[in-house]
């Protein structure tokens, strides 16, 4: 657990959480970011407008960010280790899989597990599930685990 | 234009909580994933920390009888624990558990996360579209 961050990761959680109660409390939408995104791009006219905000203001976070001097500076780094095809199919699966679910670890994880939505605890006990297992499979971490013993 | 003010606004507070958590890079979210290996519980916190502040919000939001901004309160209807919803979810989780970026995380880091992001991302576009070409459910909507 030498990378656990428990600090930061609480400021961010509750700024996670801070901005899906303010979109509800302003403007009684749900903060879901795949819903959003989705409706964003295909749904009708009207709809769209809010969601783009929305999506323009995420975008624009880590831009912020930069402007704060380097020692201050929380981590910007993205580590991504997946090949392009792993990356092709990940993000696939990731674009069809939150549709077809109608929600990822923000619409599913945060507002619906806060509303008490069934739904939404089989989605995030299903998906964290298939997530470890996948990540286990990947890096053989179970079998490094048995064949190294205690490590 | 107050109610798209707003939206824009609490995009980047959820960017920035992102970002100071950490949670957009895939490195940290992979560790989190992976509970045999060197575990990190990071995100945990942050999920729980976003649960706990998002489950007292809104219940402090419904208090009123609509949105600061006018309209109403618009909240998921369905109900119902189908195929779909769990087929989505074992979808998601492989592809999320793949790469360790999910929506939101792969959004935010547009502008800085370089190619292997764009190549996701364009991927996960591309998944939304299939998905229309998907027929709807018979019976009520999902």
């Amino acid at each position: 657990m030498e990378n656990f961050t428990p600090v930061s990761a609480l400021i961010g959680g509750t700024l996670i959480g801070l901005s899906a109660v303010l979109l509800m409390a302003l403007n009684g939408r749900v903060a879901g970011i795949s819903g959003l995104l989705g409706t964003a791009l295909f749904g009708a006219p009207g709809d769209r407008a809010w969601r783009i905000c929305f999506l323009g203001g995420m975008i624009a976070a880590p831009l912020i960010m930069l402007l704060i001097p380097g020692e201050a500076r929380p981590s910007l780094a993205v580590d991504i280790t997946a090949s392009w095809p792993l990356l092709i199919l990940g993000g696939l699966l990731v674009g069809f899989g939150t549709r077809l679910g109608s929600g990822c670890t923000s619409g599913h994880g945060v507002c619906g597990l806060s509303r008490l939505s069934a739904r939404s605890l089989i989605s995030v006990l299903v998906f964290m599930a298939v997530g470890m297992v996948t990540v286990t499979l990947m890096r053989g971490s179970l079998a490094g685990l048995i064949a190294g013993g205690a490590t | 234009m107050m109610r798209n003010l707003a939206a824009g606004l609490a995009g980047l507070i959820f960017g920035l909580g992102l970002v100071i958590a950490q949670m957009t890079n895939p490195a940290k979210v992979l560790a989190f994933l992976d509970i045999f290996g060197a575990w990190d519980p990071s995100l945990a916190l942050v999920m729980g920390s976003a649960l706990a502040v998002t489950a007292i919000g809104y219940r402090l939001a419904w208090r009123r009888r609509g949105p600061v901004l006018g309209g109403d309160f618009a909240l998921p209807t369905a109900s119902q624990i189908d195929v779909r919803l769990a087929a989505g979810a074992v979808m998601f989780g492989a592809g999320w558990g793949l790469v360790g970026l999910c929506p939101g995380p792969a959004l935010t880091v547009l502008t800085i996360g370089g190619p292997p992001v764009w190549i996701f991302g364009t991927a996960m576009l591309a998944g939304m579209v299939a998905f229309r070409f998907l027929p709807a459910p018979t019976g009520k909507s999902a």
